[in-house]
């Protein structure tokens, strides 16, 4: 078995307009930025994937990433928790104006909900957001004297994550603190595309270092060197 | 009126006296970090970030910053020996599971059955919760750093929540410029208050009853700044 991709434009071929899109990252740690310029190339190439719902942590910075896709008009809806960053402009202007919806997920919920999915879960309980606006129209219930309050599981057509190392069966381990979202995203898609850094020879990995298993990764696409979110926007890079 | 009142600084200074050695602890963004930077001499205390590290340290060096590694409020950190990365999943699960000991948040508004109102004034705008609502839920203990009033003088430890609640009953102790107070069955308990105010000042800037168990101690800072 070979799940290899030769590039990054094949690796974003078949993303249609309307996808549930999870990207992974939490801020620029752990995004996948090649990924995702690919993705906003395609589309200024032939106007698709547009219309897409974006489920990442926050709602882009600076005017890189999922805020240079934002300003590219592809996004219709964001599912996030924290949609503010140094320079969230991008989102903001949209959002105010009445261009784009926003899901607002507490940070815990929304990585238990996109686990619950990887996970076969339909529906859990949890004590996040009970008593608060958040939980409006939300069932609740009562477990040893406490209150919950039930959430549904967050599927997604597609998943772009990025990863340190990776081999061609899609085992991954990450880089730092940019695993985050990263591990849950590649369960809980239908199609799961990675970028690693290095695409290293099957047996390369050791097996017990292996964080995300190959059986949830779909394509594999080497990017050498990737770029850091953090720093082009601190670089002030406009894509 | 207020005569003197603590620093942010100082009220950091001061909860950081509680965090007790060996601890696993969470600080929310922005002010309460500061805490850490007044941990007591020979106290370990392992610091909890949502986005999957445990056993942080300080910022980097200006230049020598990777921002793959990152807290939750995407400031550069370093790392201490034993640290660990994880998912976010399991990263929630040491916080609503029960495992962290303390987590530290700010306050628009506490309320005296231990409501808060941290994440959001209700005005227009885009909303923003982050980690906030969950971290109120499984730390043994819940504490707050705040100011005791508002910019505008109004009291920020109330009867009843008028912003968005961040969570129900959560909050067990307060650290306000003014005063040191546990939340105990639905009531402000006076622990400690700066000397030389008197206890009805105190009340004046409060905005549900003070309840006093045995003579409340004073409250004593360093100098800071």
């Amino acid at each position: 078995m070979d799940k290899t991709i030769s590039c990054l434009k094949a690796a974003v071929a078949d993303i249609p307009d309307k996808a549930r899109l999870m990207i992974g990252g939490f801020g620029g740690s752990g995004a996948p930025i090649e990924l995702i310029h690919a993705l906003i190339d395609r589309f200024r190439a032939t106007g698709s994937p547009k219309d897409l719902t974006v489920i990442n942590n926050n709602a882009g910075n600076g005017s890189v990433g999922i805020a240079a896709m934002i300003k590219a008009g592809m996004v219709r809806k964001m599912i996030c928790s924290f949609p503010r960053s140094s320079n969230a402009e991008a989102f903001n202007e949209k959002y105010l104006a009445g261009e784009i919806e926003l899901e607002l997920v507490p940070q815990g919920t929304l990585a238990e909900r996109i686990r619950a999915a990887g996970a076969g879960i339909p529906a859990f309980y949890t004590p996040t957001s009970f008593g608060t606006e958040l939980a409006d129209g939300k069932p609740t219930e009562e477990f040893d004297g406490k209150l919950y309050v039930r959430e549904r599981w967050l599927r997604a057509d597609y998943a772009i994550i990025k990863a340190q190392l990776g081999d061609a069966l899609g085992n991954l381990t990450y880089r730092l603190a940019g695993r985050n979202f990263n591990p849950l995203m590649a369960m809980a898609a239908n199609r799961s595309i990675a970028q690693v850094s290095n695409l290293v020879d099957l047996g390369s990995i050791d097996p017990e270092v292996v964080v995300t298993p190959g059986i949830f990764v779909d394509g594999i696409v080497e990017v050498p060197h990737p770029r850091q979110e953090e720093a082009l926007v601190r670089a002030g890079v406009v894509y | 009126m207020i005569e003197r009142k603590l620093s942010n600084a100082q009220i950091a200074w001061r909860a950081a006296q509680d965090i007790e050695h060996g601890a696993y602890v969470n600080l929310g963004i922005g002010f309460p970090e500061m805490i850490a930077k007044f941990q007591p001499e020979g106290r370990d205390v392992i610091y909890h970030t949502e986005n999957g590290v445990l056993g942080f340290g300080g910022a980097p060096k200006e230049g020598e910053e990777d921002w793959d590694l990152i807290n939750a409020g995407k400031k550069a950190i370093t790392l201490e020996p034993g640290a660990s990365f994880f998912h976010h999943a399991d990263s929630f699960c040491m916080v609503r599971g029960g495992h962290l000991d303390l987590a530290v948040l700010g306050a628009y508004q506490v309320a005296q059955n231990g409501d808060l109102a941290n994440w959001s004034v209700g005005t227009r705008g885009v909303p923003a919760v982050g980690g906030a609502m969950d971290l109120v839920h499984g730390a043994k203990r819940v504490a707050v750093v705040t100011d005791h009033v508002t910019k505008d003088g109004k009291p920020k430890l109330v009867e009843a929540c008028t912003f968005p609640l961040t969570g129900v009953g959560c909050v067990t102790r307060i650290y306000s410029s003014l005063a040191v107070i546990d939340i105990i069955d639905d009531r402000f308990v006076l622990r400690e208050k700066l000397p030389g105010m008197s206890i009805d000042d105190l009340q004046a800037v409060t905005g549900a009853p003070l309840h006093i168990e045995g003579d409340p101690l004073d409250l004593l800072v360093p100098a800071l700044d």
